[in-house]
This record gives C-alpha cells, sequence and structure tokens, in this order.
C-alpha cells in the first residue's frame, strides 16, 4: 500500500451504514497506549534506540496475524503530503505527522486497525469502525493487544496500569471515541446540550481531526478522559449504553423540530447548500465541509432524493488538500486547489 | 494552603481569573468548588496543573527533608519535574516512582480522583498482581452494586472477593 493509491477512494469505516444512528455517529474509533518496558519514554530516548525499537515493534506486528493484510509506512522518510493525506485520513495523528526522528505507521489494507510506532508513546494502535460498533472495536483491539504483548513486553505498574508518558493516559491507556454528526442541534441553537452533556460525563470534544483541532463545522469526536480507575469494558459500555444514545436522542429531536417548524429554513439550507456546490468554481475546504454537511443532513432527512449518501462522504474525504494533490500529482497552491476541489464537486454532483 | 471559603480543609483547586488585566487568584477544597459550581475536568492544560501544584509552596510537601527541588533529575532518564511542567511529557516509566509526591495530585486531578488502575492486565504481570487487580475490580463493582441496591449482587460479590483473598 502506498499513500498515493489511498486518494482515490473513502476510508472504508467512513463510508457507513444507513440506519438512524450511523447518519448520526459517524464511526467508532479505540485506541490504546503502550510503552515497551527497559526503555526510557520517547522524550528521553535516544535516537539510535528509538530506531531499534522502531525496527522491533515493526517486525512484530508485521509477523502477527491482523485479519488483514498490513503495511508499513516510515513516517520520517515520507513526503510532507502523503503525511498530510496519512492524518486526513485518520490513519495518523497531526503530531505523528509532524514529529521528527525515525517513527512509522502499520496500516491494515481496509485502514480499520493503525499502530503508530514512537508517537507520544512507543505504541499507539487503534481500530475503527463504522457507526456505533464500540465493543466490536474492542474486541478486536484487546484481542490484539493481547497477541503484541506475547512478544513485547509491556511497561505496567499494579496501581497505576499500563505506563504513559503523559499521566492523562495512565492505566488502561484506552482512548474509546466517536465521531458525530449534528448539524440539527447547532442549527436549532441547541448545541449547548451537548457540550454540557459531554462535561457532565468527563468527555472530552474536539474538531473533526481530533486533539487540537477546533469542532468547527457540524462533526465532533467525543472521547473520554478518564483512563484510571475504570475498566476498559466500562468506558464502552458508559459510551455505547449511556452518552451516545443520549445525544443520538438530542439531535434526532432537533432534527424533528427542523422537520416539523422550521421545514422551510431547513430546506432553504439544504437547497442553497446544492446550489452553491453544483456551480462554485473555488471552493474552499472549509466551505466544501459546512455545505456538504448541509447536504448530507438533507439527504438523512429526505429532502434530497436525487444525491446518493455515498457520493457525499467520498467528497468529504476526497476534496481535502492532500487528496486532491496526490490525485493531481503535483503540488497544488490554494487557488489551484480550490479551482479543482470545485471542479470534482461539481462533476460528482451533476452525474447524479 | 487551606480553603478559603470554608478555612478548614487543604485547598486543591486554585483558580487564576484574568480580568481586566488584573490577577485573581481562588484557593478552595473540593467540597467548596463543587458547592460553587465548579468542577474541574482536565480541560486545565496539564503543564499549568503541575505549576500550580509546584509552586503551592513547600507546606505542600509534609516531610521538608524530602522537598524535591523541580530541577532534580530522574537517574534513570535525567527527566525533571521543571522539564515536564514544560513538555507535559514524562521521561521513562521510573519518573512515577521518582516524582511520586508531585505527580500524585496530579493524577488525581485529572483522572477524576482516582489513582488505582482497573481493568485490563498484561499475562506477563506475576500472578500476585493479577490477584490484587482483581480484587480491586471486585471491590469496585461491590461497591456499584450496593449503590444500586442490589444485593443479591452483592452478597455474591462480597462471597468471590471473600474467596479470592
Amino acid at each position: 500500500m502506498k499513500p498515493v493509491d489511498l486518494c482515490k477512494y473513502p476510508s472504508s469505516w467512513f463510508a457507513g451504514g444507513t440506519d438512524i444512528l450511523s447518519e448520526v455517529v459517524i464511526s467508532s474509533r479505540i485506541r490504546l497506549a503502550r510503552n515497551l518496558a527497559g526503555y526510557e519514554f520517547l522524550p528521553c530516548l535516544p535516537a539510535e534506540s528509538q530506531r531499534q525499537l522502531q525496527d522491533r515493534i515493526k517486525e512484530v506486528l508485521l509477523s502477527i496475524d491482523l485479519g488483514e493484510k498490513v503495511a508499513y509506512i516510515d513516517i520520517d522518510h515520507a513526503s510532507k503530503v502523503e503525511r498530510t493525506l496519512l492524518t486526513e485520513r485518520h490513519l495518523i495523528s497531526h503530531r505523528h505527522a509532524t514529529a521528527n526522528g525515525p517513527r512509522g505507521v502499520v496500516i491494515a489494507e481496509d485502514e480499520a486497525f493503525t499502530a503508530m510506532i514512537n508517537e507520544e508513546d512507543h505504541l499507539r494502535i487503534q481500530v475503527y469502525a463504522s457507526g456505533l460498533q464500540l465493543h466490536a472495536c474492542w474486541q478486536r483491539i484487546n484481542r490484539i493487544d493481547d497477541t503484541i504483548e506475547q512478544k513485547l513486553e509491556y511497561a505496567f505498574d499494579k496501581k497505576l496500569g499500563y505506563l504513559t508518558a503523559c499521566p492523562t493516559n495512565l492505566g488502561t491507556g484506552i482512548r474509546v471515541s466517536v465521531m458525530l454528526h449534528l448539524p440539527a442541534l447547532k442549527m436549532t441553537g441547541q448545541f449547548d446540550k451537548f457540550i454540557s452533556a459531554a462535561r457532565e460525563c468527563n468527555l472530552a470534544v474536539r474538531g473533526l481531526f481530533g486533539e487540537g483541532t477546533d469542532a468547527t463545522g457540524d462533526f465532533f469526536q467525543l472521547s473520554n478522559q478518564v483512563t484510571l480507575g475504570v475498566s476498559e469494558q466500562q468506558v464502552v459500555d458508559d459510551f455505547t449504553d449511556n452518552i451516545v444514545p443520549r445525544i443520538i436522542d438530542y439531535e434526532i429531536q432537533a432534527r424533528k423540530t427542523l422537520l416539523e417548524k422550521k421545514p422551510h429554513a431547513l430546506d432553504d439550507k439544504v437547497q442553497r447548500a446544492i446550489g452553491v456546490l453544483r456551480s462554485a468554481c473555488l471552493i474552499s475546504s472549509q466551505e466544501a465541509l459546512y455545505l456538504l454537511s448541509n447536504v448530507r443532513l438533507g439527504i438523512n432527512l429526505g429532502r434530497i432524493k436525487d444525491i446518493p449518501l455515498s457520493t457525499v462522504n467520498e467528497l468529504f474525504m476526497l476534496t481535502q488538500p492532500a487528496h486532491l494533490q496526490l490525485r493531481a500529482g503535483k503540488m497544488l497552491d490554494p487557488d489551484q486547489r480550490d479551482t479543482l476541489r470545485a471542479e470534482i464537486i461539481r462533476n460528482k454532483l451533476s452525474h447524479n | 494552603m487551606l480553603c478559603q471559603a470554608c478555612k478548614e480543609h487543604t485547598a486543591t483547586i486554585h483558580l487564576t481569573e484574568l480580568a481586566d488585566g488584573q490577577r485573581c487568584e481562588t484557593h478552595l477544597c473540593q467540597q467548596c468548588a463543587e458547592s460553587q459550581g465548579l468542577t474541574i475536568k482536565s480541560q486545565i492544560p496539564l503543564n499549568e496543573l503541575l505549576n500550580t501544584l509546584l509552586s503551592a509552596g513547600p507546606e505542600a510537601a509534609s516531610d521538608s527533608s524530602a522537598s524535591p527541588q523541580s530541577d532534580h533529575p530522574c537517574p534513570g532518564c535525567g527527566m525533571t519535574l521543571k522539564r515536564f511542567s514544560k513538555e507535559s511529557l514524562l521521561g521513562c516509566p521510573h519518573d512515577y516512582e521518582e516524582f511520586e509526591n508531585e505527580l500524585t495530585p496530579l493524577i488525581e486531578q485529572t483522572q477524576n480522583g482516582k489513582t488505582q488502575h482497573v481493568g485490563k492486565i498484561p499475562t506477563r504481570v506475576p500472578a500476585q498482581h493479577h490477584k490484587d487487580i482483581e480484587l480491586k475490580n471486585l471491590q469496585r463493582q461491590l461497591a456499584a452494586a450496593i449503590k444500586n441496591e442490589d444485593y443479591e449482587t452483592a452478597a455474591q460479590l462480597r462471597d468471590q472477593i471473600e474467596s479470592a483473598q
């Protein structure tokens, strides 16, 4: 697998299902942070040992059966645009893309499993699934973690659990997160409801690309913050049985309100979005994200019938800057990107 | 340092507010902060939290002879609290022991008051550790069952705890 091959289609876990749940919950993700016993954490690990560690973890990951074909990408030697593409697809973190030193990522062909080597911790494995499938994610990642642990000794303390470079990940080292699409909550001005529900449950709200990104547009990542003193299963159950259903319910109620009380305002937003997307000659990624979000809502609510959801999902992914540039096979300045983006969107939406 | 509101408990929550260029510090205990509608979530960046804890002064460290300097390095990796407070990342697993006194309050604050791991244990860990964590797990479940007035489950859990000890 090469990054350039990825720029033509959306990630499997992003495409999503068609039920009401996956209209709101785009995807589920679980990440585990692990460090190897006997090595310093990365801030104090000499470059030579970093290289050694990278090779050792890579060898182990490539030797075990992950249920999928896997590829290793050396991030230190990847080009800037390739690294950006991997972050746009959520395969590596922004930190991993922009750091220095020996580091890499193992990616399963379906992109539902990735393992970052030498990120903030020695090893960060993550599993993705479309819609709300945290139980399945946990089962899969737990099995993979067990397999890895047979070959590598993790730094572990019976009081503090898995030892991580940052104390905020101590204990289970687990980060459970769901990516949510909440346009109606925003449109009806009830977004505070979501934020306070998240606060109350000790959860962090982040933007589309996780840590350090603004919660702009209508897409959010919701994730646990407490990793110590709660079991992995508890965190997963809490999300699945308690938090996520509550937020889905808020969003669905808000969608109903829109349909009942403000159908014209809703249609206006949706149709204007289509109008601009079908006719614009220059469009920024921010604007595209915002307008596609409105179109997605329109499709979900049956206000748009001639555009399949899969087309919109595809456009979200493929119109990101690095995707555009790898597809074009050259570096593009912002103006050229906005032109190409608008062209791709016009073509896709007018063929329907 | 005592809580400014009740003047009884130790202040664990240190608020610094900036209004019109004026710096205003408030020191409260957990209970008083909660009664004032303040809940401390991990929204506070870790490094700020550590700085506050370190600057809380020598009275925070009960044993003055063991009072650590913020630039005292870990013999294993050379990490200092000073550097940690800038970068928020530790240098090696041993740091958790080396800087235990300073890190424990930080861990409590960022981990919702928790300091004991429950959950997954690597299979390589000695059997006794498995047992200890297992017990902690059962005790936590027992507490939850009692809270939910589910006495049947509580009785079963109590039996399990007894046989595990």
